[in-house]
């Protein structure tokens, strides 16, 4: 039951910051969430969309580094200027969710978006 | 370059100004930088302390950035110290619970209590790293990368790599030996400093530089390997 970005950012009513001309075609595999950008770094994995507090333009380079689909940045804050320059050029969505953290994970889960195969 | 004071809740209350210049003094520091978290209210204390006693106090701070990266923010005057706190005060939200966090104790030169800062000093500011670093140096500071090998509020733990056009003076390395584990690091100088908490461990790190005279200005010389000057760690 994969989703498209665009299901997502429709359902979780996610304000797009960042290449909204993407999101049909960004197939989500999974999850996940972390705001120490060297886990994230670690961990995170090809796909998978990334659901973060942080803003700055580094955001871009791991994302793109780690080929998630998306970022989801949290708590409603509002992604730095270099930051959506950047994530034009790499071609990085990046959509803002008033909710914090904890809540979008509970969101993406009951939509189906786990990191287990055919669940 | 990195000594917490009692105004730190983090730190402990024996940390007074008196006591970390005699410390100092016994370990045979020349130069001391204090850098309380968010805050440089203690300053002036130091360096009535320090005057006669052959030290020289860098004043300064550890100013937590909104992407919670610790930054050292190093002054030659108290004009520039004090209008960078008034930013970083105003970009500091919420009030400090001592119970939870500790005491946040400002002390004059005799280690008469003056207060107790309320601020949430532990917190984070939301100055974004970037403006941080233009702030310092509009104020002719200097903007060090805190522990850069420790992974909480380390630069590279928090953003993953130092970004490439963050204008920072030098790396702040907890451990000195692993300079050369560290990524990216473009070839910006080291320092490495006690980050003391408790009298025993000011000077437990120093660095050594080759100056004409204690202060910013010099510093940034070293950095650079300007005229014979240099910094080693």
């Amino acid at each position: 039951m994969t989703k498209t970005l665009k299901e997502i950012a429709g359902a979780l009513q996610l304000t797009v910051s960042a290449r909204e001309d993407l999101l049909p075609s960004r197939t989500v595999t999974g999850g996940y969430v972390g705001d120490l950008l060297s886990d994230v770094l670690a961990h995170a994995r090809k796909g998978q969309v990334w659901v973060t507090l942080q803003t700055h333009a580094n955001i871009v380079a791991v994302a793109s580094t780690k080929e998630v689909c998306g970022i989801i940045v949290v708590n409603g804050r509002t992604p730095e200027a270099a930051t959506l320059q950047k994530a034009e050029q790499e071609q990085i969505p990046i959509l803002v969710s008033p909710l914090s953290s904890y809540e979008v994970v509970a969101r993406l889960w009951e939509l189906g978006v786990t990191n287990r195969e055919g669940v | 370059m990195h000594i917490h004071s009692c105004l730190s809740p983090c730190a402990e209350l024996e940390m007074s100004p008196r006591n970390i210049v005699s410390e100092a003094k016994r370990k045979g520091l020349q130069m001391i930088g204090i850098c309380d978290h968010n805050s440089a209210e203690n300053v002036p204390a130091f360096e009535k302390n320090a005057a006669g006693e052959g030290i020289t106090v860098i004043g300064g701070m550890e100013v937590t950035t909104r992407e919670e990266v610790h930054i050292l923010a190093l002054f030659g005057n108290h004009e520039n110290l004090f209008s960078l706190q008034k930013i970083v005060h105003e970009s500091l939200h919420g009030t400090n619970d001592e119970k939870l966090y500790g005491e946040q104790v400002i002390v004059d030169e005799e280690e008469n209590v003056l207060g107790f800062s309320d601020k949430l000093l532990i917190g984070a500011t939301d100055i974004t790293i970037e403006r941080l670093v233009d702030l310092i140096h509009e104020r002719d500071g200097l903007a060090i990368a805190s522990h850069v090998d420790r992974e909480g509020f380390g630069i590279i733990g928090q953003l993953g790599f130092i970004p490439e056009d963050l204008p920072l003076d030098a790396l702040e390395l907890a451990d000195p030996t692993k300079r050369d584990s560290i990524p990216q690091a473009r070839c910006l100088p080291f320092i490495t400093s006690s980050d003391a908490h408790k009298l025993e461990d000011v000077g437990k790190r120093s660095t050594k530089f080759w100056m004409e005279t204690a202060d910013t200005a010099e510093m940034r010389r070293c950095f650079s390997g300007m005229e014979g000057r240099r910094v080693r760690i």
